[in-house]
């Protein structure tokens, strides 16, 4: 009767049954001066109190920077000369996001799952109220996406975690080196079939530290005076190099 | 060596700021141009952000004129004088464009409107400093005198000054004018006005162009050290860190720089200056009239110009 009941229950909570056990080779990214990115390694277990299921197991590891909205334009031919014709403000972006998965994203992750977790690239990017004279809001947000896969920003890797004994994962994420300070949302999604049946989520802290973090602050906090000592550097290297090349010349 | 930037936010080679910056700087000490309207587009095409380049490139710019500028008062070739006239006409101007910047921005475009700027008054500048210059080399091949300065409107002015070190006595409004309209230019472009303010003073107001690059070099000064405050103060876009980087290179750039302009012959620099403004405003509307590989842009919301 009792084994009936813990079978009834594993079967009506199937999140419960499995949960990830998180490792990252470090939760804390220091951006100092020599900064040329960093390289994460996303590694665990996962922990199930009930024998392994039939149906495979797969793994999402989807990183996600810190949102901002961003605006934008589209160019179009005018009195022979290429200008501004449209623009429009997608909402929310994340200035970085990686998915990783263990195959193919269209068949690790069903379409309803991925609206109801935002995990695809296109379903992280939040696009709201384009306005009504602009044909085609679609394409703005698709630019979005292919110039920021371009630059590396954006990246879907199918295949990229690997999946051991249906227990052990890892994958490694490469963040680039033009990273922006902030949270890094990091989410774990176990799926089977499509369907989600656990997930886990944890942050990155991505800070900039030393001189760098120190003249952040003076540029929004006394923003006076970073201005003037800016200009005194500035004056100040200007004589210098004068006045060492007049004593180079005499010497 | 790659540096992250704090404020623009990117890791970039540290040699390859410090090139540039050299670069830069050696044509701002020959030609007396802040060197922006080289620099700047350098700087996008190395990934820093637009606001950040031109706020940055402000401040490199005070350090590669103010470094100029002591190599050319040592050789007296700065008539401070002059450069006091142009100053006050330039700051007027300077606010005035800031207005009419803030205008163009309400309707839009504005990116576009400076592209076009740049496009009309580099090509026209550079084109009649080419011919000028040319025919000057071959007047001088010939053998033929140089001819005397015309007596135009410009010395029918009331308000004479006498400028001792550029040997003209005329009224002190022209070079107001030229400082004023510099200014605006120089507010809307987000430049140091350098490549405007050189020809304007050896064709408008007929100075020697020796004492050109000194005294175009002194009014930049104060022009850059403005903006780069402004920008400090309201959008917090200058980096100091790549500023440092660029003005290291700039500077030693700008001493070099000027001891060749000294030996060169000022024919052959105003051809050079020429060919630079040329290439510049031909690469600038190659960008306009042809077809961009990707048509969508991003921006950041609220972001500046």
């Amino acid at each position: 009767m009792l084994r009936l009941a813990i079978l009834l229950a594993c079967m009506a909570l199937p999140a419960a049954a499995e949960e990830v056990v998180l490792g990252l080779s470090k939760d804390k990214v220091a951006i100092t001066t020599n900064f040329d990115g960093s390289e994460i390694l996303v590694f665990g277990a996962i922990k199930r109190e009930a024998p392994i299921s039939e149906t495979p197991l797969d793994v999402v590891v989807a990183i996600s920077g810190p949102s901002e909205p961003i605006i934008v334009r589209r160019k179009e031919r005018r009195f022979g000369i290429w200008v501004n014709v449209e623009s429009v403000e997608v909402d929310a972006a994340p200035s970085y996001y990686t998915v990783a998965t263990t195959g193919p994203l269209s068949e690790v992750l069903s379409n309803v799952e991925d609206l109801r977790h935002r995990v695809s690239i296109p379903r992280a990017i939040r696009s709201v109220g384009a306005p009504s004279t602009v044909a085609d809001a679609q394409s703005f947000t698709d630019a979005v996406i292919r110039i920021r896969k371009e630059s590396g920003a954006y990246s879907v890797q199918e295949g990229a975690v690997n999946l051991d004994e249906q227990t052990l994962f890892r994958t490694s994420i490469a963040l680039p080196a033009n990273l922006t300070a902030g949270d890094y949302l990091t989410r774990i999604l176990l799926t089977r079939e499509g369907r989600v049946v656990s997930d886990f989520e944890t942050v990155i802290d991505v800070r900039k530290v030393g001189l760098e973090r120190w003249l952040y602050t003076m540029s929004r906090q006394q923003p006076f005076w970073y201005g003037i000592m800016s200009l005194a550097i500035a004056i100040a290297a200007g004589w210098g190099a004068s006045a060492a090349f007049q004593f180079l010349r005499r010497g | 060596m790659q540096i992250y930037l704090p404020i623009a936010e990117v890791s970039v080679n540290a040699f390859l700021l410090l090139g540039l910056g050299g670069l830069v700087g050696v044509l701002s000490g020959m030609f007396g141009v802040g060197g922006g309207f080289l620099m700047t587009p350098l700087l996008f095409f190395i990934g820093i952000p637009p606001a950040v380049a031109v706020a940055t490139e402000a401040n490199q710019i005070v350090a590669s004129s103010f470094s100029g500028v002591l190599a050319h008062l040592k050789r007296r070739t700065v008539d401070l004088k002059m450069g006091t006239v142009l100053l006050i006409g330039g700051l007027i101007g300077a606010a005035l464009g800031v207005l009419v910047f803030n205008y163009l921005k309400s309707l839009g475009q504005v990116d576009l409107l400076v592209k076009l700027c740049y496009v009309v008054f580099l090509g026209i500048i550079g084109a009649m400093m080419f011919v000028e210059s040319l025919r000057a080399i071959r007047n001088t091949r010939r053998g033929a005198p140089p001819k005397r300065k015309k007596h135009g409107w410009v010395h029918k002015l009331p308000f004479k000054m006498r400028f001792r070190t550029s040997g003209l006595y005329i009224s002190a409004i022209p070079p107001l004018i030229v400082g004023v309209c510099v200014g605006i230019l120089a507010a809307i472009m987000g430049v140091g006005g350098g490549f405007i303010m050189v020809p304007a003073m050896i064709y408008i107001l007929g100075m020697p162009t020796k004492v050109v690059v000194g005294t175009s070099l002194f009014q930049i000064i104060f022009v850059t050290g403005f903006t780069t405050m402004l920008h400090a103060t309201t959008n917090y876009t200058v980096d100091i860190v790549l500023a440092v980087l660029l003005l290291i290179g700039g500077v030693i750039g700008a001493q070099i720089g000027a001891r060749i302009g000294v030996k060169m012959p000022a024919e052959q620099l105003r051809i050079l200056l020429a060919i630079m403004v040329l290439a510049v405003s031909g690469k600038l509307a190659l960008d306009l009239l042809i077809m961009p590989s990707e048509l969508f842009s991003l921006g950041g919301a609220g972001g500046g110009h």
